[in-house]
């Protein structure tokens, strides 16, 4: 990991504001995420998480603050996201998934070929190039997800809980393969999820945030060895005190948002 | 209660039995427009119905022949063809194009809806007087008449496939910067189809109930004339020959379009 700031985020204030009644979603969030950073984002529902990936991912305008990517390369596109199941455009074939940022910024066909078979061999989807989307199962559908936004090698990936429709077996398997792909390239990751088990077996770093007004409110740091697997993860006993700390922090934030 | 039967062959019972049942339930499809006519043929030659208003369906076949071979027949089917497809291209095509502008710019949706749901309750039948003063009783008032019903289903199911088009679909080509081209290409136009192709499914069956009742009035060919003059002249033999024409394309332009539906939409 290098030691430069890659996501620095200042001051950001997002409020959604409708017939006089406004809710502030992202309350003053500052935040420093470094070059290489495996970043999780863990909060209850409705705490603003979505909200900043999504400002990040340039679909939403802060009220007030701002951020800044830092950018290595010229012709790299700042974000990728990786969406939700739903994410994956059914008419398109699983190759054209995959290539659909590639194409979108026009790179010759020989690179775009090129760069797009490099991952669906990654992701072990170079079976089921030519196939359309409805004939995958859920764990193939995120992998063409996960694969399309390494193709585009963009500056920093945000993750939009892409494990979240999936059962238990496939999400071991798939959380294991993104730490693979993403041992080799290093990519700074913001990804948000409600699962304290995969935020501890993926993050370098945990943010743990509150709700009304959107917080962050406490971070940890993993300092779990990688390459890491979820049978090391379970059995470490510093990992495991953190799983309550975690644990304690989003009952407690849901209790007090009951009220 | 345990039996010692092979569970495969108990299984392979119950298989043979399903597959029976579904043979029967096509069968049963299949049959039922033949029992249909079998029926009419029995009650009109034993004069139940009254052979006057229903003749035989093998009379009326006799009439198709003869309508055929004097090639009467085949000018009034081209004739009517041509309106129908003239008719249909013109509806479809500005539906097609003002639905899409509708689904994707607001500001012309806004604008153009309230004078289509104003528009769309009044037949165009109703308009036919009009339409024949404006365009004259040739070819062209019919394929206005049609271009006019085929229009509205089309324009409201392009307007709404676009609409209902998943926004994580808009989220993620913004996400990858995909550019207006790009967007309406790969997102907005396929996106769009399943539910444009059903308008236009509801096109086609309207062309064909548009038709009959266009070349009814201010006419002298088509389908629709000859069952019309043919009622007239109480000939309605050579009516049903017209009215079972009228079922017969419908039917195969129903099966075209489903057709051509299940390949563009292989990714359903």
């Amino acid at each position: 990991m290098k030691d430069d700031v890659k996501i620095r985020i200042r001051n950001l204030t997002k409020v959604f504001y409708q017939k006089g009644e406004s809710i502030t979603a992202l309350d003053n969030v500052t935040l420093d995420i470094m070059d290489g950073e495996f970043v999780c984002l863990v909060g209850p529902s409705g705490c603003g998480k979505t909200t900043l990936l999504r400002i990040l991912a340039d679909l939403e305008q802060p009220s007030a603050g701002g951020y800044e990517i830092a950018r290595e390369k010229e012709d790299r596109p700042l974000q990728s996201m990786v969406f939700q199941e739903r994410g994956v455009i059914p008419w398109l074939t699983v190759r054209d998934n995959v290539a659909f940022g590639l194409e979108m910024r026009k790179f010759p066909k020989k690179t775009v070929k090129e760069r797009t078979d490099y991952y669906l061999e990654k992701t072990g989807l170079l079976a089921f190039a030519d196939r359309f989307p409805k004939e995958l199962s859920g764990g193939m559908k995120q992998r063409v997800g996960i694969a399309r936004a390494f193709a585009n090698d963009p500056e920093i990936l945000l993750m939009d809980e892409p494990f979240a429709a999936l059962d238990e077996q496939n999400k071991f398997i798939l959380q294991e393969e993104l730490l693979q792909i993403w041992a080799e390239t290093r990519k700074t990751v913001l990804f948000i999820t409600h699962s304290i088990d995969e935020a501890l077996l993926l993050s370098d770093r945990i943010l743990l945030m509150s709700a009304q007004p959107g917080r962050i409110s406490e971070e940890i740091r993993v300092a779990a060895p990688r390459p890491r697997t979820m049978e090391a993860i379970r059995a470490d006993p510093g990992v495991a005190e953190q799983f309550v700390r975690v644990l304690k922090h989003l009952q407690d934030e849901v209790q007090r948002s009951r009220g | 209660m345990a039996s010692d039967h092979n569970p495969v062959a108990v299984e392979r019972a119950e298989w043979k039995k399903r597959q029976l049942k579904e043979r029967m339930k096509q069968l049963l499809t299949v049959s039922s427009p033949i029992f249909m006519l079998l029926l009419w043929e029995m009650l009109s030659r034993t004069a139940v119905l009254d052979p006057r208003f229903f003749p035989p369906p093998t009379a009326i076949l006799e009439t198709f022949w003869n309508l055929a071979a004097s090639g009467e027949l085949l000018t009034h089917v081209g004739v009517s063809l041509y309106r129908i497809f003239g008719g249909f291209l013109l509806g479809v095509i500005p539906g097609v194009v003002i639905g899409l502008l509708m689904g994707l710019y607001s500001p012309i949706r806004h604008f153009v809806q309230p004078i289509i749901m104003a528009l769309m309750p009044i037949p165009t039948l109703a308009l036919l007087p009009i339409i024949i003063i404006l365009f004259g009783i040739g070819d062209l008032s019919k394929v206005v008449t049609i271009a006019g019903s085929v229009f509205f289903p089309v324009v409201i199911n392009t307007a709404a496939g676009v609409m209902n088009i998943d926004p994580i679909h808009m989220d993620l080509a913004k996400n990858y910067g995909a550019d207006s081209k790009n967007y309406f290409l790969k997102i907005a136009f396929p996106g769009a189809l399943p539910v444009m192709l059903e308008g236009i499914q509801m096109g086609q069956a309207i062309a064909l109930l548009t038709i009959v009742a266009a070349e009814m009035m201010g006419s002298v060919s088509g389908i629709g004339f000859l069952i019309w003059t043919s009622y007239k002249a109480f000939l309605l033999k050579e009516m049903y020959v017209g009215l079972i024409l009228i079922s017969f394309f419908g039917y195969l332009f129903s099966l075209l379009l489903r057709g051509l539906q299940r390949k563009i939409l292989r990714w359903r």
